[in-house]
């Protein structure tokens, strides 16, 4: 009889207010909040789609594993293997170093964090370090690591002039792009873990380290691969650090002669710096082979937003605090 | 037990048993804002009152003395969320110039009930409903649910005053209604005569652009009554109106009630038996979903027909 | 020695392990500021405040700097770097105001309107915005956009009427503000979402109650109540975008002009810098004082204002983050 009855007899709603009767405003927020919706779907298929298209028209095995070469043409100029490797060991760098300051911080915070002005500065100075430029990041880098006090890490010239350049410099201060969302997330872990698992602990003698090593660190630590998923994430899409830092060059150079060492002092490109050199805004000429490295650029990315995804999951945490850690 | 024979028992169980929809035993759903106790605790060592079928009711009376015309007609309502009931097979009659109370213990399907007569059931997707709910003999749910809901309107357990100042919380309401904006100006009339019906006039007329959320409690609490009157609703539900309430501002808002029934039809929700004689005229005792008594307050009160009711508005339990 | 090392430590040296490490980061700002700041000096010494103007011309002055080598004369020091100051603030004003738009109209969609299905698919979209690196911005902007400005939107007329002031080739405001706006818009869409998932649900049901239809209860009550978060999402938008330096290099047109409005839609095609941008497009000339100084002084002013930035953004969110404490 009427179009809201069940099968069984009952009714599962009534006339509702339709749009038709909604103010103008209503109306037009109605069709823009749809508009925008689908928008912004369309447009994250777009980036997807285009690089994806023409990533993979580009893209092949030897351009992946072969070395870069200066060349005058295209066909000679080889593969990015050596950004590749740049990106992987910034990574690398970078999070090591990040994970343990990050994670005490966030210990401190969480479990000490007396006098608490001091807290509020620490997670304040945290939050400045987040909304930090890159550039700006990389220039301050570049001016503590040309201090003759540094040489030993950096890139230097025959005549003894620091650059203040490195691999391992660069990975360094990419760590401070990996800092803010370990910490937060690690924070947010920390915070939901019940206080009576910490009485409990105590309750049995355990001193506030301890407690800490047993019982809070394995307990947060999706919370912690989380934000490193994401530190890393924001590491290999870094391009101003790589330029200004890592030297930027197509190869990895090396300095000096020690086996490990000379490739950390060496400078070295990243895929993101690839990118920009093949494109029309650096040297040029190559946009094949920078969609072909955008492309593999785009996949970790997407890999690595997958595995937030599935560690937010595993955890059923709230869905609202799932969207902010990906994205701020 | 009085009066039931076995046969009566087998027969109501079984009709109990076949009004589920496939469901099997009735396990109480909880209405949204209420706790269940598991049956097994409330039940003492015998079934529960068995429903009467329809020509047996002798503990829901029909009364024949009413105030008003009648506002909402309620015809064999049933409840029930994701398949399990809350509430089964009620039928009452609403007046205007009356304060109808719905008691019963946590659980018993009263808020469910209420909330079905301003539809907000449906905000819940799995919510249905059977049964007829007329409002001034239209069907409610053929009629648009926005203006359904200026007609019927709710007073909540917890005072949500809106994050604006008094006037706009008053003026909330009536803001919306049409296509254009009303002014200020237009509203200032409709606004005060609202707080004076709802007796907080007198209190806040100094300054109506103060932050309504730096009202006290019973303050919160009659600016929401006001926001619900402004409309000059026919219906005022009220959902445990003083459970969050000093002694003080209960006895404010009672009185408020008392006057407030002459214009409206009042239902309100309570578990506090002291306040629904206090402040009825009508009372229905619900439990487990079933209405199993309805009548004036002297008569639930004093002379209950049911062992159930006997039982609760002694104290037994709830 | 290494069994005092190996035993769990007391409590109050693993408090002070922990919190000199937590004071680091604070130190680390410090350090920066300080920095960025020496190495800035010069630009000061030689100028005054008067580089934040525009009374010299900026393309000129650079390439004086970029020629000049250690040893220089004082006079190469000469600064007015308004035109890309004003670069950085444009881009950035018409992100910001135009993201925020759409931020609250996507927080709306996500939160009240979506059906569950494409409310799942719609939330990693927008994380996936968020985390694409700003160099594929850049290429897809300067592979796709910029041509199709270039020969699609610009045509002769618009062309001629500022060809003797400066060319246009596609690349400028109105492409670098469009990848920015996409660019920062999820930052303020996660803030946005937050926040109003966090608005107490009795809010939402008295609204509905007094016969207010869903969309209109959120646009009256959840937006009202939300006004920091808001505030608080384009502020830290605003850091975000004041320091995007990699794609705006990419499509902006590299040329230290400032677009005029007066121009009526040339506006939009009209080549510029920003602060960010030029110190990535001068970054090889680091080796000369005065255009190191310059580009030093330039990531000062960034850095002041991400740190104001940043920190408005950070004390906004406080109250908030209050009501959000559970478990």
């Amino acid at each position: 009889m009427s179009t809201y009855a069940q099968p069984d007899g009952t009714l599962k709603g009534g006339r509702r207010s339709s749009p038709r009767s909604w103010r103008w405003s209503d109306r037009i927020v109605l069709v823009l909040a749809w508009a925008v919706g689908i928008l912004l779907c369309a447009i994250a298929a777009g980036i997807v789609v285009y690089l994806a298209v023409q990533g993979i028209r580009y893209l092949s095995p030897t351009l992946v594993f072969s070395r870069p070469q200066t060349s005058a043409s295209q066909a000679g100029s080889g593969g990015f293997l050596d950004p590749l490797l740049g990106t992987c060991m910034l990574a690398l760098i970078g999070t090591a170093v990040a994970v343990p300051l990050a994670v005490c911080a966030a210990l401190w915070i969480v479990e000490y964090g007396r006098p608490s002005w001091l807290a509020r500065v620490v997670e304040s100075t945290i939050e400045v370090i987040a909304g930090t430029p890159d550039i700006v990041i990389a220039l301050f880098g570049l001016s503590v690591f040309e201090l003759g006090v540094f040489a030993p890490l950096s890139f230097t010239s025959e005549k003894g002039g620091v650059f203040g350049q490195s691999l391992v410099i660069a990975g360094i201060m990419m760590s401070l792009l990996a800092i803010p969302p370990i910490f937060a997330a690690s924070r947010d872990g920390l915070q939901q873990v019940p206080v009576h698992l910490r009485e409990a602990a105590f309750a049995l003698g355990k001193t506030r380290i301890t407690t800490i090593r047993r019982v809070l660190l394995p307990r947060v630590r999706s919370n912690i691969s989380t934000g490193v998923t994401l530190g890393i994430s924001r590491i290999i899409g870094d391009t101003a650090i790589v330029l200004l830092l890592a030297g930027g060059t197509l190869r990895i150079e090396t300095q000096g002669g020690v086996p490990v060492l000379n490739v950390l002092r060496g400078t070295t490109g990243s895929l993101t710096t690839y990118v920009y050199e093949n494109s029309p805004a650096g040297e040029g000429g190559a946009p094949q082979k920078a969609y072909a490295a955008a492309f593999v650029l785009l996949m970790f990315v997407l890999v690595l937003n997958l595995t937030v995804e599935r560690i937010g999951r595993r955890d059923a945490a709230n869905s609202g605090a799932a969207l902010t850690q990906g994205v701020v | 037990m009085g009066s039931e024979t076995i046969f009566e028992l087998q027969s109501a169980r079984h009709l109990r048993d076949q009004s589920l929809s496939g469901a099997g035993v009735a396990t109480p759903q909880a209405p949204v804002g209420e706790t269940v106790p598991p049956v097994r605790t409330i039940v003492l060592d015998r079934e529960p009152t068995p429903v009467r079928p329809p020509d047996e009711r002798q503990a829901v009376r029909v009364v024949q003395e009413t105030a008003g015309p009648e506002r909402l007609a309620l015809k064999s309502v049933g409840v029930s969320y994701a398949g399990k009931v809350a509430v089964r097979d009620v039928s009452l009659s609403i007046h205007q110039g009356e304060v109808l109370a719905l008691i019963g213990p946590s659980g018993c399907g009263k808020t469910t009930l209420l909330r079905t007569l301003n539809r907000l059931t449906e905000l819940t997707q799995s919510a249905r409903r059977s049964g007829e709910i007329l409002l001034d003999g239209e069907d409610i749910h053929d009629l648009v649910d926005t203006e359904l809901r200026s007609r019927v309107s709710m007073v909540f357990q917890q005072p949500n005053p809106f994050p604006m100042s008094i006037f706009d919380n008053v003026a909330f309401a009536l803001r919306e209604q049409g296509r254009r904006k009303p002014g200020r100006r237009e509203l200032e009339p409709q606004v005060i005569d609202a707080l004076e019906r709802a007796g907080l006039y007198e209190e806040v007329h100094g300054d109506l652009d103060r932050p309504a959320l730096r009202l006290s409690g019973g303050q919160q609490q009659r600016l929401c009554i006001a926001r619900a009157i402004a409309m000059r609703p026919e219906v005022l539900l009220m959902d445990e109106p003083c459970s969050a309430l000093d002694p003080i501002s209960t006895g404010v808002i009672e009185e408020l009630i008392g006057e407030l029934r002459r214009e409206l039809a009042v239902v309100i929700v309570t578990h506090n038996l002291a306040q629904a004689h206090r402040v009825a005229d009508k009372v229905a005792f619900m439990y487990l979903g079933d209405l199993v008594e309805y009548g004036s307050v002297r008569d639930v009160f004093e002379a209950p027909r049911a062992e159930r009711t006997r039982e609760y508005v002694q104290g037994a339990f709830g | 020695m290494r069994e005092r090392l190996r035993k769990p430590w007391p409590d109050h040296r693993a408090e002070r392990m922990l919190g000199a490490v937590s004071l680091l980061f604070a130190v680390f700002v410090l350090a920066m500021i300080v920095f960025v700041a020496v190495r800035a000096v010069p630009i000061f010494h030689y100028d005054g405040l008067s580089w934040l103007t525009g009374s010299g011309n900026l393309e000129n002055q650079v390439s004086t700097m970029t020629n000049a080598s250690v040893g220089a004369r004082p006079s190469t020091y000469a600064l007015s770097a308004w035109p890309i100051i004003y670069g950085t603030v444009i881009t950035s004003v018409i992100a910001v105001a135009v993201g925020l738009v759409i931020a609250i109209l996507a927080s709306v969609y996500i939160v009240e309107l979506a059906p569950e299905r494409l409310r799942r698919v719609t939330v990693p979209v927008v994380r996936l915005l968020a985390s694409v690196p700003s160099v594929i911005y850049g290429l897809i902007g300067v592979l796709v956009l910029v041509p199709f400005f270039n020969e699609h939107l610009i045509t002769t007329g618009q062309q001629e009427s500022v060809d003797n002031v400066v060319q246009l080739t596609g690349g400028g405001l109105g492409v670098a503000s469009l990848i920015l706006t996409i660019m920062i818009t999820p930052i303020m869409i996660a803030l946005i979402c937050e926040a109003l998932i966090t608005v107490p649900v009795s809010w939402k049901e008295g609204a509905v109650a007094l016969g207010l239809n869903p969309l209109r209860a959120i646009r009256s009550v959840h937006l009202r109540a939300i006004r920091p978060a808001i505030v608080a999402a384009a502020v830290l938008a605003s850091a975000r975008a004041v320091g995007e330096a990699i794609m705006i290099s990419m499509v902006s047109g590299g040329k230290f002009f400032s677009p005029k409005p007066i121009d009526g839609l040339v506006f939009f095609y009209e080549p510029l810098r920003t602060l960010a941008s030029t110190i990535v497009d001068f970054h090889e000339g680091l080796a000369s004082p005065p255009l190191r100084a310059s580009l030093y002084a330039f990531a000062l002013l960034l850095l002041f204002a991400a740190l104001f930035f940043s920190v408005a953004g950070y004390l906004i969110k406080l109250p908030l983050r209050r009501y959000q404490t559970r478990g």
